[in-house]
């Protein structure tokens, strides 16, 4: 570098013109600056508006496509996982559902069971009851007679013992049946 | 060491780099002639091909590093042409990314030590900036026809003022491609002086024999170089923005 700058200096020391003044205002080289600066804008312009630009906006466009894809496949499958637990919520509460309805089938079938059987009992029971009355006072009936017959056959034999001649079975039997 | 066989003249010239040499032949500067300042905006646009161009050409769905560098470089471009220049202007966004990726190579490859840097020329910015004051202006008349001369005509100030300010809009637009082309000339052109005083002062202590005292510019020359890496960035960011903003005025007139 130094040894560079030291051969432009000689150089310049040379030819006067050049180190007077600006180099920006040497106008005789305006117009090859700006003749190569239109080239080169031309051909950059071509380029980047045929080329470079069309396939970064492509690309990007692409991408973005692509991306989109993806975050709606995603919502595709979000939403069928969704709908994958709300079947399977909805055959859970039907389960549920039938598995109350047996619960109370069965609960109703025993219910009737029990029911037939305690009417039966009770049934059975008041059956008994009657019978059980119906000889009871079938047995105070025949006692009463018994009592009627012991009375009368203990007053006759009373009376015959103390007044023989007083002996008047019909006005005994009536006699004892007013007291009974 | 050299300073002491040239003797008491200044040790480099901070303007010799902005020299016009041709590279064939030498002599005069002829219109066609193959110069430095040609070499080095070959260099950008081969430079600018081989990123957007040959980089992309995978078209990738996952891009390789060129092309997402190519891919960030046209997204950060097309979002600047659609906020700034607004509706319509898409047609014109290849044009601002040609605008924009020559300025920004010119720029940062006249930041590699002993290139050129053709932007730092006058006139190439001019030529750049009339082209946008051109082209805008055009579109302007195209799309608006006469109406568009209203855009020199403020209706909303007061009657009275009214041709006033339009003297003063009239001059703020033609004075457009002069700040356009100076600003980003005359940056290029300072940073790069800057740089080579520095250098030149930095190799003036060497010789002078004050060794330990060239840490000084050395220091600066390093600050400097990284402060012009973002002016070399900023500077085409400006131009093209710039440029958008005009194409707005021209599309939508305010």
């Amino acid at each position: 570098m130094a040894t560079e700058t030291v051969g432009e200096l000689i150089h310049e020391a040379a030819e006067p013109h050049a180190s007077g003044g600006l180099p920006q205002l040497d106008f005789a080289t305006w117009p090859t600056q700006i003749f190569w600066l239109a080239v080169a804008l031309v051909v950059l312009y071509y380029l980047m508006s045929r080329v470079a630009l069309p396939r970064i906006s492509e690309t990007l466009e692409e991408r973005a496509d692509a991306i989109a894809d993806d975050l709606d496949k995603a919502e595709e499958f979000r939403r069928r996982a969704a709908d994958a637990e709300k079947a399977y919520e909805q055959a859970l509460a039907e389960a549920r559902s039938k598995a109350q309805a047996i619960a109370a089938e069965t609960r109703a079938e025993i219910q009737t069971q029990v029911d037939a059987a305690l009417a039966k009992a009770d049934a059975e029971i008041s059956a008994r009851t009657a019978e059980s009355e119906k000889r009871i006072r079938e047995i105070r009936d025949e006692a009463a007679a018994a009592v009627i017959t012991v009375a009368t056959d203990t007053a006759g034999a009373l009376i015959d013992a103390v007044l023989p001649e007083a002996q008047d079975a019909k006005a005994v039997a009536s006699a004892v049946k007013a007291r009974a | 060491m050299a300073a002491a066989e040239h003797g008491e003249q200044s040790f480099i010239h901070p303007m010799d780099q902005f020299v016009i040499k041709p590279l064939f032949g030498g002599g005069e500067v002829q219109l066609l002639s193959i110069t430095n300042s040609t070499l080095w905006m070959a260099i950008s646009v081969l430079g600018i091909t081989a990123l957007t161009v040959w980089g992309t050409s995978g078209r990738a769905l996952v891009p390789t590093r060129v092309q997402s560098v190519a891919e960030l470089l046209y997204g950060f471009v097309r979002q600047m042409v659609e906020e700034v220049a607004g509706e319509g202007s898409m047609k014109y966004f290849p044009y601002i990314f040609t605008l924009f990726t020559f300025i920004l190579f010119s720029n940062m490859l006249g930041m590699i030590p002993g290139s050129f840097t053709p932007t730092a020329h006058i006139a190439v910015t001019v030529t750049l900036a009339l082209a946008v004051f051109i082209t805008v202006t055009v579109i302007g008349f195209m799309k608006h026809g006469a109406h568009f001369l209203t855009f020199f005509w403020p209706q909303e100030a007061p009657g009275w003022l009214r041709p006033v300010l339009c003297v003063i809009e009239l001059i703020s637009y033609f004075v457009r491609p002069v700040s356009h082309s100076i600003r980003l000339g005359a940056n290029m052109l300072a940073g790069h002086a800057v740089l080579k005083v520095f250098a030149g002062l930095f190799a003036m202590v060497i010789a002078g024999g004050l060794g330990p005292m060239a840490v000084v510019p050395l220091a600066a020359m390093v600050g400097l170089t990284a402060f012009e890496f973002l002016v070399a960035f900023i500077q085409a960011y400006v131009f093209a923005i710039l440029t958008c903003v005009y194409l707005h005025d021209a599309l939508h007139m305010h």
